[in-house]
């Protein structure tokens, strides 16, 4: 479970994040979302501590980040994989480097061991075939599903995805979702994913946090999302057409 | 103030990336990595520039010899004396603060611009030191090493082109780059190399590692790399001409 305790982030005077609070659950996807510049990258990126935060508090299981040494933190990032916009590869290693990188670096395992445990975590995002290809080789969807692979390949507590949908069609979309989701509750650990897709919110939001210019504005599930009276939010999910017939049906059923 | 914020962010840079690595067989294979892709794929880029070079310092040095009574294996000497004290070594910094360092600064500005350093970060790796410590390391390393090459192909440069043209014998060439030699110029060079090493490759380093934004941000980091070690190693050749003749 990660908590967030009244977070601020400003850069050079001007506030990014006001005051967020929020509890992510562990064995759940939890969604950020939001618009375009609303502060979503700036607070995964501060949960995970590549911003410092300005005043707040976030603590992984019960443990104080914020307030950890370099050392503690460190650590603690051991427990973290974290699946990029771009997916993030190295590009001077080949798939199977990239996903065999964290291991190499901090395990203790024989190569055969570790050679066992990439290949099990490539065959469960369906990219076993594509192992000694490197990063230019392969397409954008292949490329995020290396970096979920390699996300989740010392078996994390915490996983975060930064718009994993981000520049992939729709199908190819739905496939990482679903993905990450069975992963989040095969392994249980607790993921927090931020989005704008609105299909990702519908299949996969089991907990949404949703923020507009820097400030928590509401916060619920997929379905209590359906019947949301907050205005911004409504102008968000429901700018389009189609998500409001969804919403309709789903409203029916 | 900007200078003052720049100085103070590269050695703050400085003191994570000489910090105690995570796991030592990885940093020694990068290093090995390395020392192939900036030193041993440098060697031919330098072998060129020397050989032209000690071809044109012979030439510099025969042309300006106009005193009849000056024996002609003054230009063999002349020519080894130049290369030992300051093109092998300043001449060729210069040179490698382009080569290396241009390569370095896009290298790791690019893998910043792309999120790869924050994903290093978020697996708990120092990414400064996992990357610039073996850059650092393979370039001090084998700076000298091109130092020595370049002295070697710029003498065989010299010995082609001044009996060419006809301006010395290749004895009296070979005699001259063979007399008064003082073992002290070399050993004044080589230190001399592996500070421009460290410069080369911890300053482009500092550039690439701070830039932010996109390509064309990679493209003016790398411009401003070469500028400025350019310069530090004018500053410190300077400094060090001083304090060790």
């Amino acid at each position: 479970m990660i908590e967030i305790k009244n977070i601020y982030k400003s850069f050079d005077q001007k506030e990014v994040l006001k005051n967020i609070s929020m509890v992510f659950n562990q064995g759940e996807t939890n969604l950020i979302i939001g618009r375009s510049g609303s502060g979503k990258t700036v607070l995964l990126k501060s949960i995970v501590g590549l911003h410092e935060v300005d005043s707040g508090h976030i603590f992984y299981d019960n443990r104080d980040f914020t307030l950890m040494k370099a050392k503690f933190r460190k650590k603690l990032r051991q427990e973290m994989g974290m699946v990029f916009q771009g997916g993030a590869l190295f590009d001077s290693m080949t798939v199977e480097e990239n996903v065999r990188f964290p291991l190499d670096m901090f395990s203790t395992l024989s190569f055969a061991e570790k050679q066992k445990q990439v290949d099990f975590c490539l065959e469960r995002v369906n990219i076993s075939d594509s192992n000694k290809l490197s990063p230019s080789e392969i397409s954008g969807g292949m490329k995020k599903r290396v970096a979920i692979a390699r996300a989740i390949v010392m078996n994390p507590k915490y996983l975060f995805c930064d718009e994993p949908n981000s520049g992939l069609d729709p199908e190819t979309s739905m496939v990482i979702d679903e993905l990450v989701h069975s992963i989040t509750v095969d392994l249980k650990i607790t993921t927090i994913i931020n989005t704008h897709d609105m299909n990702s919110v519908m299949e996969i939001g089991d907990n949404i946090l949703f923020i507009s210019e820097g400030e928590m504005c509401w916060e619920g599930n997929r379905k209590e999302i359906l019947q949301t009276e907050n205005q911004q939010l409504q102008e968000f999910v429901f700018a389009n057409k189609q998500y409001q017939k969804i919403r309709d049906d789903k409203i029916k059923e | 103030m900007h200078i003052f914020n720049q100085t103070g962010r590269y050695f703050a840079l400085l003191l994570r990336v000489f910090s105690r690595p995570e796991k030592y067989s990885l940093y020694i294979k990068q290093t090995f990595s390395e020392i192939d892709n900036l030193g041993v794929k440098s060697v031919g880029i330098v072998a060129i520039i020397s050989v032209f070079m000690g071809g044109i310092m012979t030439l510099q040095v025969a042309y300006n010899m106009t005193n009849p009574l000056l024996p002609t294996t003054l230009i063999g000497l002349g020519n080894r004396d130049s290369l030992i004290l300051e093109f092998s070594s300043t001449i060729m910094g210069l040179i490698m603060a382009g080569k290396i360092g241009s390569n370095i600064t896009s290298e790791i500005g690019s893998m910043k611009v792309t999120e790869q350093i924050d994903s290093l970060e978020i697996m708990g790796v120092n990414s400064a030191s996992y990357l610039i410590l073996p850059k650092i390391i393979a370039v001090v390393l084998m700076f000298p090493f091109l130092y020595i090459l370049s002295v070697f192909f710029g003498l065989i440069g010299g010995m082609i082109v001044g009996p060419a043209v006809g301006a010395v014998s290749v004895t009296d060439y070979l005699n001259g780059i063979q007399s008064s030699f003082t073992p002290y110029y070399v050993t004044f060079s080589l230190i001399k190399c592996l500070v421009f090493g460290f410069l080369i490759a911890s300053i482009s380093a500092f550039f690439g590692y701070t830039v932010e934004g996109g390509a064309f941000d990679v493209g003016s980091a790398s411009t401003r790399a070469v500028v400025n070690t350019n310069i530090l190693i004018l500053v410190w050749d300077l400094i060090l001409t001083q304090l060790l003749f």
